[in-house]
């Protein structure tokens, strides 16, 4: 018996070391669909050693994850730069970054530096670039003619379109009338004042919308099967449904698509900094950054990346963004405390109406 | 009160014993509803007024009152609820006598496990299900233009009916299971009795077998009500753009606005409210509480 004992309890002293082991080369990842493709984590797993574990999310969940636990639960996360410092001010989530880990020389210079400035806090940087896109319509060019947001609301597309019920809807809206909420960012009267008129328009709007959508593969579906001929969505669900039937495209509006970066940053009570760190400097490398913009439809903040990829999301990129289109982008400032809470309400009215 | 008078009668071996029975109760009583009920209450009380500075308010529970379209969700959400109890209960009642009074052996087992079927998938896959059976380019549009009833397929997504339906075909096992057993209890002698002495089959079912499923009833109701009112993802998922569900509200403020505060405000007046309505219905049907948890 006595000998089986002593085996056993080595043998559990062994499994608590090795998970320990594990703990302490796993790094958690909260981020976006497609941002992590399984062989970039093989590939990481084999140079570092380090376990990936990856929870799949969105903005706001993210936030109001990392919220729930104080900044505990994940040592990575991918917040669109915008919807940074509004959210440390308020919650503390994020530590600051230490950008001598990182190597910065792998960044396109321009990205990076309009990363730092927007997600800067207290003279303390809390993101880096990672991904970027746009939002802007995609139309099925077959069924439906479209150049602008408003053209969603048009009487002939009814119950044809969908947008998502979220910030970006009310910004493109407010744009495409013709006012510029980011100048408003710092007026909260005026901007609640702009939002009410954009939320009557989005009211007015409501019997063209089939869903809001929610989830990516929600509207792709809706698109394939025609139910759906004209939505807002970002540029990569519009390319990927290009792919699969030319007829459909993804076009940067008139009023200007709004154009988004998805970040690093660090959760306040992440374990594994240093993991964090190897990662962002591994996923920034040329050939990886590739691989990732690939899976994504997106392209990367890496410096050299864009030559290794896909020739043909190159050229539909092309096309959707003439000259004076790319100049007309709208990105996104950081958002200030308060402003989501005067989105929010106009949010719940809009669902609410009739 | 009966358990603390027998406790000090007893000797203190038997109270250990008995605490110790009591304890894993008290500890997932005490930790996961009173606590974080606690937790919840305080955040509902207090209001943001700068970044990480709260300080205590009502404001959140005016917002409620003042901003109708809160409580228009709220009402809103209570009536459907209501409604899909009511149809739950007139759709399972004739299935519940049918199982408790009119098979016998093993089509009474096989019936019931028919029941239970649809609870081995999880509810999302349910739900989708319908989804899939419903939507514009889905089975049932499709078949009624393949049968010429409707000349292009229609949306039958994103209804209040389409909600109600999904409401109903969720709850149907559980108003059928407290109503078999009251129905069970009933003696078939004072059926035949109620024949002799001229009954009608309606009045039969009015004076004799109501009153006594009476209490199954009521059980059955509440937990219905309850699961419906409290149901999150079959009217988000079928009601689309109009689902308009008050526990979708209270998500949305706390992950899409981060406003737990308000959040935390409607979960309670959630529970506030559909306590006063199950004990309105009580008292309107004339039913005690403890009686009709017994025959639950």
């Amino acid at each position: 018996m006595k000998p089986f004992r002593i085996a056993l309890i080595a043998g559990l002293v062994a499994i608590g070391a090795a998970s320990a082991y594990a703990q302490d080369n796993k790094l958690r990842i909260i981020t976006w669909a497609d941002y992590v493709p399984a062989d970039v984590i093989a590939q990481f797993k084999k140079e570092t050693g380090i376990e990936v574990e990856l929870t799949l999310s969105n903005n706001e969940e993210m936030i109001s994850k990392l919220r729930a636990t104080g900044g505990a639960g994940f040592d990575l996360a991918q917040p669109s730069q915008d919807r940074i410092t509004g959210p440390q001010q308020e919650f503390g989530i994020y530590k600051p970054m230490d950008t001598s880990k990182i190597k910065t020389e792998l960044f396109i210079p321009s990205m990076l530096d309009a990363t730092k400035k927007n997600t800067t806090l207290n003279g303390q940087v809390y993101g880096l670039p990672h991904i970027w896109g746009t939002d802007g319509l995609v139309v099925n060019t077959k069924l439906a003619k479209m150049a602008d947001y408003p053209d969603l609301c048009k009487a002939e597309y009814k119950g044809k379109t969908s947008v998502r019920l979220k910030r970006p809807t009310l910004l493109a809206f407010a744009f495409a009338s013709g006012k510029d909420p980011f100048a408003l960012y710092n007026d909260p009267k005026a901007y609640a004042a702009l939002m009410d008129d954009v939320g009557k328009t989005l009211t007015a709007c409501k019997g063209n919308i089939k869903f809001f959508w929610d989830n990516k593969d929600q509207l792709l579906n809706g698109a394939r099967t025609g139910e759906i001929v004209g939505a807002m969505m970002w540029d990569t669900g519009g390319w990927k449904l290009n792919s699969e039937n030319p007829e459909i495209q993804y076009i940067a509006p008139k009023s200007g698509a709004l154009g988004w970066i998805d970040t690093f940053a660090l959760p306040a009570k992440g374990r594994n900094d240093a993991a964090a760190y190897a990662w962002i400097n591994f996923n920034m490398r040329p050939e990886v950054a590739a691989k990732v913009a690939a899976s994504a439809g997106n392209f990367t903040a890496s410096k050299g990346a864009d030559q290794l990829m896909d020739a043909k999301l190159k050229a539909q990129f092309a096309k959707s963004f003439p000259e004076e289109a790319l100049k007309n982008v709208k990105w996104y400032p950081a958002v200030p405390p308060g402003i989501e809470d005067i989105e929010g309400k106009v949010l719940d009215r809009v669902k609410a109406a009739g | 009160m009966a358990a603390e008078t027998a406790v000090g009668i007893a000797a203190p071996r038997a109270r250990l014993a008995l605490l110790l029975l009591l304890a894993p109760a008290l500890v997932w009583l005490v930790g996961l509803i009173v606590l974080p009920h606690l937790e919840l209450a305080v955040l509902s009380l207090r209001a943001r007024v700068a970044p990480r500075v709260y300080e205590l308010s009502l404001g959140q529970y005016r917002t409620f009152i003042d901003e109708p379209l809160y409580w228009h969700t709220f009402v809103r959400t209570a009536g459907i609820s209501i409604l899909a109890t009511v149809c739950t209960l007139l759709i399972a009642f004739p299935a519940a006598w049918y199982i408790a009074k009119l098979a016998r052996g093993r089509a009474r087992s096989v019936l019931f496990v028919l029941c239970l079927i649809p609870f081995w998938v999880s509810e999302t896959v349910r739900t989708l299900g319908w989804m899939i059976l419903l939507r514009e380019s889905g089975v049932l549009p499709r078949v009624l233009v393949d049968l010429g009833i409707t000349p292009a397929p229609i949306e039958m997504l994103y209804h209040d009916a389409t909600i109600l339906a999904g409401l109903v075909y969720t709850s149907l096992l559980f108003m059928v299971v407290p109503l078999v057993s009251a129905l069970e209890s009933l003696d078939d002698s004072l059926i035949e009795a109620a024949y002799d002495l001229g009954g009608t089959g309606w009045s039969i079912l009015r004076q004799i077998v109501v009153p006594h499923a009476a209490p199954g009833i009521a059980a059955g109701s509440i937990v219905v009500f309850m699961l419906t009112l409290g149901n999150y993802l079959t009217p988000t998922l079928l009601g689309g753009k109009n689902s308009l569900w008050f526990t979708e509200q209270i998500y949305t403020q706390f992950i899409t606005r981060f406003n737990w505060e308000q959040g935390a405000a409607f979960g309670f007046l959630l529970l506030v409210l559909s306590t006063a309505i199950v004990w309105l219905g009580l008292k309107l049907t004339g039913q005690h509480f403890g009686d009709v948890m017994r025959r639950s």
